[in-house]
């Protein structure tokens, strides 16, 4: 048996204290520090909650969702309503693909004809760049925003609503289409270029078979998320379940605004499902 | 007259267009009855929208906006509104980020044998907070925290818990079990093998995922105003309800700085953080 | 503590439900203080065993015994306490990638730190000193403060190793201590764990690949082939006859050739796709 050589002790005295301890001190001090205007600025004073006449307004409030409004003629409303905001999600998404389709083919470098033989050339460089630019613009003015503008010209309605989710998720659909055509295999579509394809035969030759699967499936996510917006810009007078849900608290319904939000949350989930399901299938 | 042959045989044919037995054609079928049907139900004013008279005012409201109002008074009141948008953003999503972790323990299972009776009903609670949109949030909390950007924090704040709440316990169960499980075996508790080895592994993570809420937070906090909300959003509300264009042409203007500067910050944490 | 398997059969830890078990009718015995090495080809069940010994999961058949109780018998607190007792080290270090040196080491103590201390632990380790001396044993003592990722893997290893000087545990059992280590700081690595063993009187239980190593240190070596136990020897009466019997069909693993690659933590999930309303 070979003999056991347990390894010399070094002759060092072990450290006690931690050298990463002042740092993080330091660091969370500062985010203390950092937090304390925060709250000064959004007036976060979390007592107010717990005065007696606002716990009083609250309870009143909360009590009065019980009992649900289940009326037959408040149901039928509430259905009408939401079936108005599918609608409008529905529409507002398929005009921001008419929105995004063209101006994502203008956006593609992967499509651009110039920059096969090296750097893009100036004049499709700056097409490129004032599209991304819109698209920008589109997307990151909120889509309430652009409600509010548009129920001053068209008057309330769904129409302004349509519009604006139109006009915003044009813009995200956009950026997103962007970078799912580039982050894809585009040496076919490179190939087909070189051999003097048109563009547009390059796109659904070559770009669109491979990233088809993609771009459904990020479609119908974000008609998920538009559903979500409708009821939002209903507030605005976009009209749907958001306006009926702002009607009845403008009058204190609790039951009404109890039961819309149930439906609401039920609508979500469901829509949640399907679309995971429509991915799925199509993944 | 004979028929003529076809030129190839039957199953060499390409397949019909429409297939009755097969699923997507059904699914493609139902998905374009759903946008027919949506565009015909909701009556849209496509005549009042496309028309001259609606081009000339729009052309004319459009000119309102311009030149945007840049006197220092307003320009000072712009900026205390948009301090207070970026407050409201950045502490609700702070708030959200330790709510979310609290309630994303007892929502994900922790390991192989954990019963996790807890998941499915604390999922549900996460799904409906982030059901409900912010505004809708900030609406109701009007009622007991009263006008002002404290009811927008608060609803920033509920419904960012459950967005990170869901998407911090689909990270924690995707963790390496590894350092976990060595520590069950030697007996630790469940918490405590949280604290030692989950979290270590998937804070990063974590912190990246609250980080890019910010930016959806911010542009949420800028309209959450229009409700009475506070920041930017109530004084757009108001300008607008005063058809003053230029002046609502400067808030969209910082707005969109406001916005631009928060994406930009939140993509440079983000990048520090993984280096 | 005397620890006493009787015709125990049990899975792989990561076999389906019906899969063969890994285990098939062993019997076992260890007095306190022993050290034994477990030796056999690869698929013998000897992670198995460990796994089995460490109450990490109840064997599907026959019984465990510590002492005179059953673990799986006792109430669940109780359980907890024993394991408390217990040290596993598995094959792949178990230590997350961003955490330091010392915490990692440290966390082998939890058993016996009460919530607020492991808590205040967290934030500013408590006794670096005994950190600094497991790792010193083997030879880390400089990378007490590092991240455990930045390390190489047989520092990692021999990290995941310093664990068991600091564990409360009178039984260790270590699986496959030396599988990234080289020949010197193999020898290093298993004299400290030897040595560490017999001060604090714990029985050590270690899988090994390289059985010369096995035969060279421990006393009794014990041989696993196919779930079931070939020898039960101390190390002088090992023949070379027994080992061929015992590998047979897996010589290289004999001859010391890289032995099957120690498993690598499972691939995570598909990372779940961030899809934000933005």
């Amino acid at each position: 048996m070979l003999s056991l050589k347990t390894p010399a002790l070094p002759v060092r005295s072990a450290p006690t204290h931690d050298p990463a301890w002042l740092g993080r001190v330091f660091w969370f001090s500062l985010s203390l520090v950092l937090l304390w205007p925060l709250g000064v600025a959004t007036e976060f004073k979390p007592w107010v909650l717990l005065e007696p006449q606002n716990v009083k307004i609250s309870a009143q409030f909360i009590g009065s969702f019980w009992p649900l409004a289940l009326d037959a003629e408040f149901l039928t409303m509430v259905a009408r309503d939401t079936w108005r905001t599918v609608a409008m999600a529905t529409a507002g998404v398929t005009l921001a693909l008419v929105v995004a389709l063209p101006l994502t083919l203008l956006n593609t470098r992967v499509l651009s004809v110039s920059a096969l033989s090296g750097r893009m050339a100036r004049g499709p460089y700056w097409l490129r760049q004032s599209v991304r630019w819109l698209l920008i613009f589109l997307r990151s003015i909120p889509e309430l925003v652009w409600a509010l503008v548009f129920v001053r010209v068209v008057g309330l309605g769904p129409t302004a609503g349509v519009l604006a989710i139109a006009l915003t998720y044009g813009g995200m659909l956009g950026k997103v289409y962007g970078e799912i055509l580039e982050s894809g295999e585009t040496h076919a579509t490179e190939t087909l270029l070189r051999n003097g394809s048109g563009r547009l035969q390059a796109f659904f030759y070559g770009l669109l078979p491979t990233s088809a699967a993609e771009l459904t499936s990020y479609t119908v996510y974000r008609w998920e998320c538009a559903i979500r917006s409708s009821v939002v810009l209903g507030f605005v007078g976009a009209g749907g379940l958001g306006q009926q849900l702002d009607n009845s608290m403008k009058m204190f319904e609790g039951g009404e605004v109890a039961s819309m939000l149930l439906v609401f949350i039920a609508l979500v989930a469901l829509a949640d499902r399907v679309s995971a399901w429509l991915r799925k299938a199509l993944g | 007259m004979t028929q003529a042959r076809a030129a190839n045989d039957t199953y060499k044919l390409p397949p019909p267009l429409f297939n009755a037995r097969c699923k997507a054609c059904w699914f493609v079928a139902a998905l374009l009855l759903l946008v027919a049907v949506s565009f015909w139900t909701l009556d849209l004013q496509w005549g009042q929208f496309f028309s001259r008279e609606a081009a000339r005012s729009m052309g004319r409201f459009v000119a309102e906006f311009f030149p945007p109002d840049t006197s220092p008074e307003f320009l000072k009141k712009v900026a205390l509104g948009a301090w207070e948008t970026l407050a409201m953003s950045a502490l609700g999503t702070v708030l959200a980020a330790v709510a979310g972790l609290a309630l994303a323990l007892p929502a994900s299972r922790l390991h192989d044998g954990d019963t996790a009776w807890s998941r499915t009903p604390m999922r549900l609670v996460l799904n409906a907070l982030r059901s409900i949109p912010e505004l809708v949030w900030a609406a109701l909390l009007l009622i007991s925290a009263g006008l002002g950007p404290f009811a927008g924090t608060l609803a920033l704040a509920l419904h960012t818990t459950g967005v990170l709440g869901r998407l911090f316990a689909e990270a924690i169960e995707n963790t390496p079990p590894g350092p976990g499980a060595a520590l069950r075996v030697q007996g630790v508790g469940n918490f405590r093998v949280f604290v030692y080895a989950t979290l270590p592994q998937v804070l990063p993570q974590l912190m990246s995922y609250t980080l890019y809420r910010w930016e959806n937070n911010i542009r949420a906090a800028a309209v959450l105003g229009v409700v009475g909300a506070g920041g930017l959003g109530q004084l757009l509300a108001f300008h607008m309800g005063l058809f003053q264009m230029n002046k609502t042409a400067t808030i969209l203007g910082a707005m969109l700085l406001m916005v631009a500067v928060v994406d930009a910050a939140s993509h440079t944490s983000r990048r520090l953080l993984t280096r | 503590m005397k620890i006493e398997l009787r015709g125990a059969s049990a899975r792989h830890p990561a076999a389906r439900p019906g899969a063969a078990p890994a285990l098939k009718g062993l019997s076992l015995q260890f007095e306190a203080g022993e050290q034994v090495a477990v030796i056999g080809p690869s698929g013998a069940g000897k992670t198995t065993l460990l796994q089995v010994l460490a109450c990490a999961m109840p064997p599907t058949a026959g019984t465990l015994a510590f002492g005179d109780t059953n673990p799986w018998q006792l109430p669940r607190s109780a359980l907890q306490r024993l394991r408390g007792r217990l040290f596993l080290a598995p094959q792949v270090p178990p230590l997350p990638p961003r955490q330091r040196v010392v915490t990692a080491v440290l966390a082998g103590r939890l058993p016996a730190m009460g919530l607020l201390a492991s808590l205040r632990s967290l934030f500013y380790p408590t006794d670096i000193p005994a950190a600094c001396d497991a790792l010193d044993r083997f030879d880390l003592a400089d990378k007490l403060f590092e991240r455990v990722d930045r390390l190489s893997g047989g520092e990692r290893q021999r990290v995941g190793l310093a664990r068991a000087l600091l564990a409360p545990a009178q039984l260790w059992l270590i699986d496959e201590p030396l599988s990234a280590l080289d020949p010197t700081r193999s020898q290093q690595a298993i004299g400290t764990l030897l040595a560490g063993a017999r001060e604090r009187g714990a029985t050590l239980v270690a899988t090994l690949h390289q059985v010369d190593v096995a035969l060279a240190h421990f006393p009794r070596i014990i041989g696993l082939r196919d779930g079931a136990l070939a020898f039960d020897l101390p190390a002088p009466q090992v023949t070379r006859q027994r080992l061929a019997q015992l590998y047979d069909q897996f010589e290289h693993e004999l001859r010391g050739e890289a032995p099957v690659a120690p498993p690598q933590a499972p691939p995570l999930g598909p990372q779940p796709v961030v899809m934000h309303c933005r």
